[in-house]
């Protein structure tokens, strides 16, 4: 056994999926303790903030300054007001009055405004313009002549009379320290479309997620390997009745069982457990299969002859002589049970037939909710870029740990 | 003929057997709930009616509709002689369009998208593995750990990451539907066209998940073969390698076929997952909005008819099984 153990950890393939899956293992236990919370909590108004730290500004207002003169300020300033729009509207002007805007980059804001001032005329007409247009181009000169002067902001709060009150006055030299500010939080992946942090909602939505695979593939393992055994070991009418089924439910296709009883269940009805249930009652053929094809093998070797003839009881001779031959194929399949459960509760969360909404978050839930809400349309790739990379770093794990332990068990697949 | 008929007997036997069982358990799965569905339907429809009348009235309507108000065997055969006239009830969502014609649309879209995808995956995959296993060295040690991460991305996900990389990022593909909006379905060359490019994008994210897959089984059961003992003794007799190749390539298929009979019904859950992504018109969109809009005349119905696919074209790839397996047609001599 400790032999065994030692040769499944020298193959490098077994050992980098075992070391992935203990990271994110490691990662739904760690980050709760850091920073604690329900996961479901709406912490934002809005929909989708993209991921970055967030600073109040109420709280920044009254917050002790320092003066920097930086000389890239105003360019950037500008930088972040000017739209694409209004770059590309700027050098249209420019065309239109035969301005050589050759070798200009429009997202170079600093050289795209100094030939702006310089060329701009508000009297101009140029060719095939309308009203409409050209007062366009004056708001926006305006609007960008008034950022470069700039003046210092004031903010005021209405005294007992009802007359606004100087508070502060915001020059555009001032920063604040970051960390002086009472109230900053960071937000790694941003918040989905309730407004909830989904780094936080990400982490408990893996552990929901491994938990459902954890217990659907128990589920399947045990019922598969009870059936295996049975019907292996003991055969005849018990062996025709249970691959009678077995062969059965291998064709059907175990989804669309999923989809009729999880519909049935309601909505309602559906924690996380249930469905883990559902799924782990609908998918132990393979390991039914694969156990029973194992044990017929085994049946007749020469130490559980020995076994029988000693007069052994059965349940004995399964777990003695039986079991720990096909041990190692239990634990692959059962690996192999954990990932397709995963993705089952993806795949049923996705159709709008997963765990009921508002308990827990999984994957497929979170997933759900991104497509509802067209985060992908959106480019709102924080709410489900990182579900999908972590279905697929747990599946890709599990895949490796499983081809790792093939490797150790079947000589002849060895590299 | 004795191989061949003892062989093909037993795969129809199995075929009708599990049909029987399919469209009993769409049948009995849904009425084995202990809540009504019925009671369901009403209380979805009658919110915000309070004459308890006029619930009552819907109620009756239902119960009569789906005929629970009699007995589980009489349902049965009811629903058993609806489904071979092809009648499935009325929609409750798209209300008065019959259950079948809306299938019936459905239909063509994922047969057309499902099967040349999986099988091109298939057949793409088993020769990416078939190569990985023979060249190893770089090729192996480059391409597996990609097919790998590749199998592990889930046809959503991949769906997902196309849309948003060609259609979106790129915008060299269209991002949603099978054809333009606006078009009405005719023989046009623009209306092919624009069926084509919709079609890019769906077909890809089923094919690249079905290749990491078939080519990680592939690769292994070839190493199997390679170091097989027959594989020795063609050498020791000086036979060249490239007809060894053929026939470890030959050898290692038959096992690859019948991973295919058995990986189907999942291949092709993963695959009408992934036309919600792309609002693809086919039976996955459709399930999908019959599942949001509760209408259970049409989620009934669609289960039905996937079961029924994976049920054919299980059939029909240990049909072909059987022509090409050794071991079939060795019966066949004895």
């Amino acid at each position: 056994m400790k032999n065994t153990i030692r040769q499944v950890f020298h193959s490098p393939k077994f050992l980098v999926g075992f070391i992935i899956f203990v990271a994110i293992l490691l990662l739904t236990i760690i980050y709760p303790i850091f920073n604690p919370g329900n996961p479901l909590q709406q912490i934002g108004l809005g929909t989708f903030a993209p991921p970055g730290t967030y600073v109040s500004l109420y709280d920044a207002v009254t917050t002790g300054t320092s003066t920097f003169r930086l000389d890239d300020a105003e360019a950037n300033r500008l930088a972040q007001v000017l739209t694409d729009d209004d770059r590309i509207s700027m050098v249209n002007w420019l065309t239109a009055m035969d301005v050589d805007v050759s070798g200009l980059d429009i997202s170079d804001t600093e050289a795209l405004l100094e030939v702006w001032f310089a060329n701009y005329d508000s009297t101009a007409r140029p060719e095939g313009m309308t009203n409409a247009q050209r007062n366009y181009y004056v708001r926006l000169n305006n609007n960008l002549l008034s950022m470069s002067t700039a003046e210092s902001l004031t903010v005021t709060q209405p005294d007992d009379e009802g007359e606004p009150e100087e508070v502060a006055e915001i020059s555009d030299t001032d920063y604040v320290n970051v960390n002086d500010v009472a109230n900053v939080i960071t937000l790694p992946l941003g918040t989905d479309n309730f407004g909830r942090d989904v780094l936080k909602e990400l982490v408990s939505a893996i552990g929901t997620s491994l938990l459902i695979g954890l217990v659907a593939g128990c589920i399947a393992t045990f019922i598969g390997l009870l059936l295996g055994l049975l019907s292996g070991y003991v055969g005849g009418v018990l062996d025709d009745i249970v691959m009678f089924i077995t062969n059965i439910f291998t064709v059907i296709p175990s989804f669309v069982l999923l989809i009729l009883i999880n519909y049935s269940i309601g909505q309602e009805n559906r924690g996380a457990m249930v469905v883990a249930l559902v799924i782990g009652l609908t998918s132990w053929t393979w390991t039914t299969r694969s156990v029973r094809s194992q044990v017929i093998s085994l049946r007749n070797r020469d130490h559980v002859n020995l076994s029988k003839l000693s007069g052994h009881s059965l349940v004995r001779i399964v777990l003695t002589d039986i079991l720990p031959y096909i041990a190692s194929y239990v634990v692959m399949a059962f690996i192999l049970q954990i990932s397709s459960a995963i993705l089952s509760e993806a795949q049923l969360s996705l159709l709008g037939l997963g765990p009921k909404t508002t308990e827990v978050p999984t994957l497929g839930l979170m997933m759900n909710w991104a497509m509802l809400y067209s985060a992908h349309l959106g480019g709102k790739w924080w709410a489900y870029f990182p579900v999908i990379g972590v279905i697929a770093l747990i599946s890709f794990s599990l895949n490796l740990m499983n081809t790792g332990l093939d490797q150790v068990f079947n000589p002849t697949l060895r590299d | 003929m004795k191989g061949y008929r003892k062989y093909f007997g037993k795969k129809i036997f199995w075929f009708i057997i599990t049909f029987i069982a399919a469209v009993i358990l769409n049948f009995v799965l849904p009425r084995l709930m202990p809540a009504d569905p019925v009671a369901g339907i009403t209380s979805r429809l009658a919110q915000g009616v309070t004459d308890a009348t006029a619930v009552q009235e819907i109620y009756q309507r239902y119960a009569e509709e789906f005929g629970t108000n009699r007995s589980m065997v009489e349902q049965f055969f009811i629903f058993v002689g609806n489904a071979l006239h092809g009648d499935f009830g009325t929609s409750f969502s798209q209300y008065p369009r019959e259950v079948s014609d809306i299938i019936l649309s459905a239909l063509p879209w994922t047969l057309a998208l499902q099967l040349p995808a999986i099988l091109i995956g298939w057949l793409l995959g088993n020769v990416l593995g078939a190569l990985a296993a023979y060249i190893r060295k770089g090729f192996d040690k480059i391409l597996m750990p990609v097919t790998m991460f590749l199998s592990a991305i889930p046809a959503f996900g991949m769906a997902v990451i196309l849309l948003v990389v060609f259609a979106l990022t790129l915008h060299i593909a269209p991002s949603s539907g099978a054809y333009g909006q606006g078009m009405v379905p005719n023989l046009s060359w623009n209306f092919i066209w624009s069926v084509i490019t919709h079609y890019q994008l769906p077909f890809w994210s089923v094919v690249l998940v079905s290749i990491g897959g078939q080519a990680v089984g592939m690769r292994s059961m070839s190493i199997y073969e390679l170091n097989a003992d027959y594989v020795k003794y063609a050498r020791f007799l000086g036979i060249k390698d490239r007809k060894i190749v053929g026939y470890v390539f030959r050898n290692a298929m038959l096992p690859q076929i019948t991973g295919l009979a058995m990986s189907l019904g999942t291949m092709m859950s993963g695959a009408l997952v992934a036309e919600i992504i792309f609002s693809y018109p086919g039976l996955g969109s459709t399930m999908y909005d019959a599942v949001t809009s509760a209408d259970y005349p049409l989620i009934s119905a669609t289960t039905l008819i996937i079961t029924i696919m994976v049920l054919i074209s299980t059939f029909v790839l240990d049909i072909v099984y059987g022509f090409i397996d050794p071991r079939v047609k060795a019966a066949q001599y004895d």
